[in-house]
């Protein structure tokens, strides 16, 4: 373990409650992102550490008179199952059942929450050491006690199921708990080694599955609090449009319309219904300013290898000439892409003088707070920010800084507000994928291996102008590390290799979208490394095998490779055949074997084989449910997904018209096989998404002869 | 205007205008929150239920149209203790992931069995059209192949 990631014990304080009993202790574990650890040391220094609304201190267990924990998560939970792995951890370091844990995400004001963010699928990985360090300290501070409440000494008891004992006489830990004033702090605990684990790497089912099969109002958008009004709101369709007048009269005088609230730049309309807001906002007129009507064709033009802020993200041996006849060049492409995370962005915001409540499915507790609080001019101790379930993130909820205009609301009419987006405001004010453009170029020597291998590509931001990012990052930084993910070379061994990334900041927000450049990058780079490979008359398996090294995760990637290679076949047969595709993200590398067939020109995808190493699974089910969403995202994203300008709008803006996979599009089967190269976890929610595209692309290439190098891919 | 409909088995009245979506009289007239608004065209399915056994996108259902009709939603489809088939395949597959989506699939599922008892897969890939985000597709095919299973053993029982 790492001193960083160590928990000051010095900071424990513990406070007898009510019927309850607290465990209060303030995290002051460092963020630690791989990602920016991989560009640049600097990243960790910057970023801030966990914190509350600075309470003087944060909750994180708790324990009640059911002789149940809570684990108050200072992360969020999306569906990617981290409260359930947390909920593993901590079982295993306490002796409880899974059923004596139940997990809720911290509010601000009751626990430690995420100063930073809940993505980067980094949860589990983050948490592993530290929250295990807390759960074993708590144990071992109820063994301390209940040796004080038996006459005995802790190491006579033993604690199984929520029960110290020492053979003749037993406690539960709420009995322990009861009551108690202080507690006596012990030194660093042992933490249970794997062999000792009883819910560590087992496919335990997920805690929240009761509640989700059940209907229960677990997300942001089935919060009610007492007196409640609904709201929606006024915006533009057309990018960069700002509003220059409106006449509300009529809107005003609809059923049920308790005030249009006029903020200058933007306009609110609350009523005592969702469907009555709505009405009312169809009778508001309203004048645009629209400064430009963007095309499609300036944005992709904006968006080309070449334009923009240049920076060379990787650079081995030399450059290769683009005029030399034996390199081999490809362009790809990939569009706009929208989050379409099933529950529509909102929040429920009570503002009472100054005090704010906001209730929300974001990824960004801390932010969000800060946010409200800096619009409402309150201190940020007063916003107390109640994360829900959310319905899908993705890294949408990476920027809920709408929490602002609920909270407005709130103060404009004096009631709790519920405010929240229409799905043609999702698609056209998402935080979209931006579209990339990529020219790839390779050489071949007479062995028929690569002897260069470059990378191209143009991006918009990912991680640039994000809330989550220091603006320094940047200046120090010079790239878009957001956009960077799975753009460097994978192939060490090829002499000259080299990655180019240029960066423009696009007139319509760009951002975080599951996996970052991921999915485009590897798309490029997979496809063509394939395409080099049928050049060579090499088996693509082997020809990827041969240019990696031993060096840093070269072994752990060739291992991934080469497991799935044992379920690769080449060629194509009656217009079936398989496509292979491999990439590592954030220290998980994975490997893929597309199984599917093309008949008048409908694909079926048989089937897809996934090996990934990352490190120890604390849930294998749930790592494995990961990767079958990711694969089926990538298959959406890569085959069906695109959004366009259309006269200075976003568009489409609605499902169906925006396409993607459905069931029938999705692969009858899919086998993930995990391997353990390092003895942590790592991050699962998104390396899965790499090779996807590539995969689709190069089987599809084996039967129809022709390499697809835009996404989506159409077939003709 | 007045209306009345046996909601999960009991009789219900509610007072609202004619043209209201049946999606938010359910949410916020009758608290039931299992019901999702996911899109407001009929485009997505999250707000599926089920009028007279078939299953229907409430986000697009004026509430005059539910006068006398039978409405289930994923409360009255099974609970804890007695969870109907598709929870029960649900469940055992651990299908969920944000879960936002899974109640209107659930609704389509429990009404496509009701008139397919044993679907194929080219019965699934044409009846169920819900989109989900998370890309739960896969291990529910499977899940739907076991609520078909478990869905005919209990009938066999009754």
């Amino acid at each position: 373990m790492s001193a960083k990631n160590k928990v000051s014990r010095r900071k424990f304080i513990v406070r007898g409650g009510l019927g309850a009993v607290g465990l209060l202790a303030v995290g002051t574990y460092v963020f630690r992102n791989p990602i920016r650890r991989s560009v640049l040391e600097v990243a960790e220094t910057l970023v801030p550490p966990y914190s509350g609304s600075g309470m003087s201190a944060n909750l994180w267990f708790e324990i009640t008179e059911d002789n149940t924990v809570k684990l108050y998560s200072p992360k969020v939970e999306m569906g990617q199952g981290t409260f359930t792995g947390l909920a593993q951890m901590v079982a295993d370091e306490m002796d409880l059942t899974m059923e004596q844990v139940e997990v809720v995400g911290a509010a601000t004001d009751t626990g430690v929450v995420d100063a930073l963010s809940t993505g980067g699928s980094l949860s589990v990985a983050q948490l592993w050491d530290p929250l295990r360090e807390l759960a074993a300290t708590m144990r071992e501070m109820l063994k301390t006690e209940a040796a004080n409440k038996l006459g005995t000494t802790p190491d006579q008891l033993t604690t199984e199921k929520g029960i110290a004992s020492n053979g003749s006489q037993s406690l539960t830990y709420a009995e322990i708990a009861k009551g108690v004033q202080e507690w006596t702090i012990p030194d660093a605990p042992d933490l249970r080694p794997r062999s000792a684990h009883k819910f560590v790497g087992q496919p335990v089912k997920r805690v929240d599955l009761a509640p989700k099969v059940f209907g229960d109002p677990i997300f942001g958008q089935d919060a009610v609090l007492p007196d409640m009004l609904h709201a929606c709101i006024v915006r533009p369709e057309h990018i960069g449009a700002t509003l220059a007048s409106f006449d509300a009269s009529e809107a005003s005088s609809m059923p049920g319309v308790v005030q249009v609230v006029d903020k200058k730049d933007w306009i609110g309309i609350v009523a005592e219904s969702y469907p009555q807001a709505l009405a009312a906002k169809a009778k508001l007129r309203v004048e645009w300013d629209i400064p430009k009507v963007w095309t499609e064709a300036e944005i992709r033009e904006m968006l080309t290898v070449g334009q923009g802020n240049k920076m060379v993200t990787q650079k081995a041996g030399s450059a290769l000439d683009p005029e030399d006849p034996e390199v081999f060049s490809l362009e790809f492409s990939s569009p706009i892409g929208a989050h379409a995370q099933m529950e529509p962005n909102g929040a429920v915001a009570h503002v009472e003088g100054d005090k704010a409540t906001i209730i929300i499915s974001t990824q960004v507790i801390g932010i969000t707070q800060n946010q409200v609080a800096d619009a409402l001019g309150i201190p940020k101790e007063n916003v107390n920010v109640i994360p829900t379930y959310l319905g899908g993130g993705f890294g949408r909820r990476l920027n809920t800084n709408h929490a602002v205009r609920a909270a407005q609301l709130s103060q404009a009419v004096g009631k709790p507000v519920k405010y929240f987006f229409t799905r043609k405001e999702e698609f056209q004010n998402d935080t979209f994928r931006p579209p990339t453009h990529h020219i790839v170029r390779g050489k071949l020597n007479d062995a028929g291996q690569l002897s260069g291998l470059e990378h191209h590509y143009a991006s918009g931001d990912v991680a640039i102008n994000s809330v989550i990012m220091p603006a320094a990052l940047h200046t120090i930084l010079g790239t878009d590390v957001g956009a960077m993910r799975g753009g460097n070379i994978q192939y060490d061994l090829i002499p000259n290799h080299r990655a180019v990334q240029w960066h423009t900041t696009l007139p319509f927000a760009t951002s975080w979208w599951r996996s970052l450049g991921l999915l485009a990058n590897t798309f490029a780079i997979e496809s063509f490394v394939d395409e080099m490979a049928l050049r060579a008359e090499q088996d693509p398996v082997a020809f990827r095998l041969s240019q990696i090294s031993d060096e840093g995760e070269g072994k752990r990637l060739k291992a991934v490779i080469e497991k799935a290679g044992e379920h690769y076949r080449e060629g194509a047969r009656d217009g079936r055949a398989m496509g292979f595709a491999a990439s590592i993200d954030t220290g998980t590398p994975c490997a893929q074997v597309v199984d599917l067939s093309v008949k008048d020109g409908n694909l079926t995808i048989h089937k897809v084989v996934c090996v990934m190493d990352c490190g120890i699974a604390v849930n294998p089910d749930q790592v494995k449910a990961q990767c079958e969403g990711a694969i089926n995202m990538g298959i959406s994203a890569a085959m069906h997904e695109k959004m366009t300008i259309d006269e200075g709008r976003l568009f489409p803006t609605i499902y169906g018209a925006y396409e993607m996979a459905l069931m029938k599009h999705s692969p009858r089967d899919i086998e993930v096989i995990l391997l353990e190269g390092v003895d942590r976890p790592l991050p699962v929610g998104e390396p899965p998404l790499g090779p996807i595209g590539a995969a689709l692309g190069n089987a599809l290439r084996r039967i129809t002869g022709q390499r697809f190098t835009d996404l989506p891919i159409k077939l003709t | 205007m007045k209306v009345s409909f046996t909601l999960n088995g009991a009789p219900t009245e509610v007072e609202t205008d004619e043209q209201t979506p049946l999606l938010w009289v359910l949410r916020d007239q009758l608290d039931l929150k299992g019901t999702k608004f996911g899109c407001g065209k009929a485009a997505c399915g999250a707000c599926t239920v089920q009028v007279d056994g078939t299953a229907i996108r409430s986000c697009s259902y004026a509430i005059k149209f539910a006068e006398g009709k039978n409405i289930r939603t994923i409360e009255g489809l099974g609970n804890r203790d007695n969870p109907h088939p598709v929870q029960q395949a649900w469940m055992d597959f651990v299908v969920p992931q944000c879960g936002y989506c899974q109640p209107g699939f659930m609704m389509a599922t429990a009404a496509l069995l009701e008139k397919v008892p044993k679907p194929t897969d080219e019965d699934i890939d044409r009846n169920i059209v819900n989109v989900c985000r998370c890309g739960t597709y896969t291990r529910m095919r499977k899940a739907i192949h076991r609520a078909a299973e478990l869905h005919q053993s209990q009938n066999l029982k009754k």
